[in-house]
């Protein structure tokens, strides 16, 4: 009996202190910008407007998040076409060296991260003329995330019956129609994981806009943030706080809607 | 409509398993033909390769008056029904029905008009706004029908169409389809590894074995006469007795018996030829006097008929008798042969 | 063939392959060979060697295998994977998956999995928030105004840091492996008197083993590559928290020392592949 009690009250005990490690540093996020001229204390806040004021005032915060957004989109989009066709034509055709090239972009996805590669991006945006080019940063994005997207997405391919396609295509269906009619259709749970997952991670990627894009005009958020400082080298904490409120929302959103629709099924691997 | 013809059609693949080996048939128009063969012999692999799904190794696939063993499968007009049905999924029904002729480029009204009358004709007319999701084993079989009946096509291919119902809606289903195919004259070629499928509902039926054809014939041809031992232990829903023997004079030797030659084999047998003699237990009588003499061993029940096992010397011998006759257990017996039924096979094949 | 359902044959399924690998190759594949050549050049950002690049063979890879500065990076970051992937998250996701259950769960998971999906730039500075040494949320609790966390302890500041950001991963595959132990294994492991201890010794960890080699490895490689202790302390103070990540980014693009940086670079790739070679072999082992 005590020793039931005593484990009841470790539990709640672990439970608590787990809670409050994952809570503390979230407390200000959603109290400071709603203060007055906020400290980097967590105050019951006043629920003034006026930060979000300053915000759209700011010449660039909100032009940064809209840079967000198309870096996010344009990058989710050339991801989910190429890997989708990509992973399709190696899912259902017997290509020279298939095997071997699966196997390398397993490793590749892996082993070449920004940190190793950023140096070689660096000067290669520089030689081509891509730097402070968002569609070169969209391009430079979508290669570092393609090879775990045909990845993921030949797996999803694999495991659907290849009965549908044969028998439109006994019909006549050409292979682009059975590509449009068929496939498409099927696999697109697949194909909204693979999007979701590359928006996810270009809106939060800070390494590569940050080394490539100089042009504060084409700057997303995550490189703003750090430029949100006063006139004194100190960070403007009324502009930081109600910013990194507003950039957070959307993937908090993108977040809920996927666990909503999809039950946010477990994809090992998914984000790094 | 048109008939099928196939010329020594081989498909190796490319693991080397010779799948079709050297294949002739030729099914005519409007005829109504069963595949029939253990699993693996190669049936799937014949009726895809008709399809265009497959490409031959060699040989020549003609339907109608074209050679289309080059062309692709939409250019082969024929329609084909998969075992898994192939419905597509995010399609309703109406859409799934009409999709062949959207493939055709026919205006969207005219293909839900037309999706509507093969419906009705097949009794979907509820069901037309429903996802195969929705809808029942049997009614995704009549919309996988009525995708194919949509297509206007020579020939049609079903792949083991009925194995995924249960067994009443099987046979519901073999009726209608049958009475369909009756009523629609398009040349079929029909999968299946159910025997009784294919004796009850086809005009001819072909055998496989290991990419063979080892009969073709009517289904009574089939049955009454297999053409070769493997076709004998094949078809039936009881195994043909097949016992080894020797040609004594106008008498066979067979387990230790003698039985008179049947009349199938009379005067075409050597004097002391080794010969397997066949006969269904179905062609055999139980008595207690015949050339057959032995002893029951096991009696079992096949509903409104028994199944006794007589051993005979060193052989086990199948009769049915009806119910109500059967034997006990231990009992001496006799096995009498229908002369007109028993069969002989040398090396075998039958004589 | 029968695996080429839709009839794309070699060509156009070539086609549709293509424009990914060009992608690949050009913007990951090139940068990573090219980061090789790199290193053995003593090219920099400005000034004459800029202009014109020397073969400088192994050079780079001498000094930086000899040099304290590297050496010392290499350390803190085997103590940063250490003490914040394999002990922090792993152990904290796999308790947190084993004991939650019911309302409580889903509550705890919604807050870890927060951590976890907010962008980086964010959280680096909510966690310079909490831990500011004035009026930070963690010194106003222990009541010691004044202390400095991220100049005092910058190592256990960014390692503390990456165990609340990353946990979540850690949590939901334990959760998803846990689910996989048949409960008919515990229950005659309990039948059999075992204690709570003994079942996870016999029956749970021999069940999610390549569960847990998947884990570690991955989450090895994500915080061996990780670039977001930069935002908190900027590899300071004095170099007391500067990961290779950030040892890469400081000598080469802000000393301007692109030869040496990346012949750093190179031997992070070497790490990767080492360590990504034998998570794939594990992993055929599994199989
Ligand atoms: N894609 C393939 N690649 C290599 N071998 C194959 C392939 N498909 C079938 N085979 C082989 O070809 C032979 C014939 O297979 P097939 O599917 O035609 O048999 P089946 O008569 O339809 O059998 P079942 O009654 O089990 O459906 C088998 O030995 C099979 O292993
Ligand atoms: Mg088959």
């Amino acid at each position: 009996m005590t020793g039931f009690v005593v484990r009841r009250i470790g539990f709640y005990t672990f439970v608590a202190v787990v809670l409050a490690f994952f809570a503390l540093p979230l407390l200000w996020l959603v109290t400071a910008p709603f203060t007055d001229t906020p400290t980097y204390e967590v105050k019951v806040p006043d629920f003034t407007p006026a930060n979000f004021q300053a915000i759209v005032e700011h010449p660039y915060a909100l032009g940064s998040l809209v840079n967000s957004i198309i870096l996010a989109v344009g990058t989710a989009a050339l991801v989910v076409l190429f890997a989708s066709l990509a992973a399709y034509a190696l899912s259902r055709v017997r290509l020279p060296g298939r095997d071997a090239l699966l196997y390398a972009l397993l490793l590749l996805s892996s082993i070449i991260t920004g940190t190793a590669a950023m140096v070689p991006l660096f000067q290669l945006a520089v030689t081509v003329g891509l730097i402070d080019s968002q569609l070169g940063l969209i391009l430079i994005l979508t290669g570092g995330l393609l090879p775990a997207a045909i990845f993921m997405l030949k797996d999803f391919m694999d495991s659907t019956p290849k009965s549908y396609e044969e028998s439109a295509r006994v019909f006549g269906a050409s292979p682009l129609q059975i590509v449009g009619h068929i496939v498409v259709p099927l696999v697109r749970p697949g194909l909204a994981t693979i999007a979701v997952w590359a928006l996810a991670n270009v809106w939060g990627n800070f390494l590569m806009p940050y080394l490539l894009l100089s042009d504060v005009e084409k700057q997303p958020a995550a490189v703003i943030m750090y430029t949100l400082y006063t006139e004194g080298g100190q960070p403007n904490l009324r502009l930081l706080s109600t910013f990194g409120l507003l950039y957070s929302i959307p993937v908090v959103l993108m977040y809920l809607f996927v666990s909503k629709k999809y039950g946010f099924r477990f994809h090992g691997g998914i984000k790094r | 409509m048109a008939a099928i013809e196939l010329r020594g059609l081989t498909k190796v693949y490319p693991g080397g398993v010779t799948a079709l080996d050297s294949l002739d048939l030729v099914i005519p128009d409007g005829e109504f033909f069963a595949l029939l063969g253990p699993s693996g012999c190669g049936k799937t692999t014949l009726l895809r390769t008709i399809a265009g799904l497959e490409t031959a190794t060699a040989g020549s696939i003609r339907i109608g008056d074209r050679d289309v063993t080059g062309l692709q499968p939409g250019a082969r007009d024929v329609a084909m029904v998969f075992q898994d049905y192939a419905l597509f999924p995010h399609m309703d029904v109406t859409d799934n029905i009409a999709y062949p002729l959207r493939i055709k480029k026919v205006a969207r009204a005219v293909r839900a008009q037309k999706a509507r009358e093969v419906g009705e004709r097949l009794g979907l007319e509820k069901l037309m706004d429903r996802r195969p999701g929705q809808l029942s084993g049997g009614q995704q079989q009549r919309v996988a029908l009525a995708r194919v009946m949509a297509t206007q096509a020579q020939a049609f291919l079903f792949d083991e169409p009925l194995s995924n119902l249960d067994a009443r809606l099987r046979l519901e289903a073999r009726t209608f389809l049958k009475k369909l195919q009756r009523e629609l004259g398009v040349t079929t070629v029909f999968v299946t590894h159910d025997q009784a499928e294919a004796l009850a509902m086809a005009d001819r039926m072909a055998v496989m074995e290991n990419g063979h054809i080892r009969q073709i014939g009517t289904p009574a041809e089939v049955f009454q006469r297999p053409a070769n031992t493997f076709v004998a232990s094949f078809i039936g829903s009881t195994p043909m007795n097949l016992l080894d023997g020797v040609v004594r004079g106008d008498t066979l030797e067979v387990a230790g018996c003698r039985v008179p030659v049947p009349e199938t084999a009379a005067g075409r047998l050597a004097d002391g030829e080794k010969i397997v003699y066949g006969v269904r237990p179905e062609y055999l009588s139980y008595a207690a006097e015949g050339p057959i003499a032995g002893k029951v061993v096991l009696v079992e029940s096949l509903g409104a008929s028994y199944l006794v096992t007589l051993e005979v010397g060193e052989d086990l011998v199948q009769v049915t008798v009806p119910e109500g006759r059967e034997p006990e257990l231990g009992e001496a017996g006799c096995a009498v042969p229908r002369p007109d039924r028993a069969l002989v096979y040398r090396d075998g094949e039958l004589v | 063939m029968s695996t080429d359902a839709a009839g794309l044959g070699r060509v156009r399924a070539s086609a549709f392959v293509a424009p990914a690998l060009i992608l690949i190759a050009v913007f990951l594949v090139f940068p990573a060979l090219w980061v090789v050549l790199l290193g053995v050049t003593n090219y920099r950002l400005t000034g004459l060697a800029a202009a014109d690049p020397e073969f400088v063979g192994l050079d780079n890879f001498v000094s930086a295998l000899t040099d304290g500065r590297f050496l010392d990076s290499t350390w803190l970051t085997v103590q940063f994977v250490l003490g914040s992937a394999v002990i922090g998250q792993a152990i904290l996701g796999f308790t947190l998956a084993k004991v939650l259950h019911g309302r409580v769960k889903r509550f705890v998971e919604g807050l870890v999995i927060l951590a976890w999906i907010l962008p980086s730039a964010v959280v680096s500075f909510l966690w310079i928030a909490l831990l500011d040494r004035d009026s930070g949320t963690l010194n106003t609790l222990l009541g010691i105004p004044g202390f400095p966390w991220l100049l005092d302890h910058p190592m256990l500041s960014i390692i503390v840091f990456n165990t609340w950001r990353g946990t979540a991963f850690s949590m939901m595959l334990y959760g998803a492996a846990l689910g996989n132990v048949p409960p008919s294994h515990l229950e005659s492991a309990r039948l059999a008197g075992a204690n709570g201890w003994q079942q996870l010794r016999d029956v749970i960890f021999p069940h999610i083993r390549g569960h847990i080699l998947t884990n570690l490895l991955l989450i090895s490689l994500w915080t061996f590559n990780d670039f977001t202790p930069f935002l908190l302390t900027a590899g300071g103070p004095d170099g007391k928290s500067e990961i290779l990540a950030v040892h890469v980014y400081k000598v080469a693009l802000q000393g301007g020392e692109l030869g040496y940086g990346a012949a750093v670079s190179t031997v992070i790739l070497l790490i990767n592949l080492v360590v990504a070679v034998f998570y794939l072999r594990l992993l055929r082992e599994q199989r």
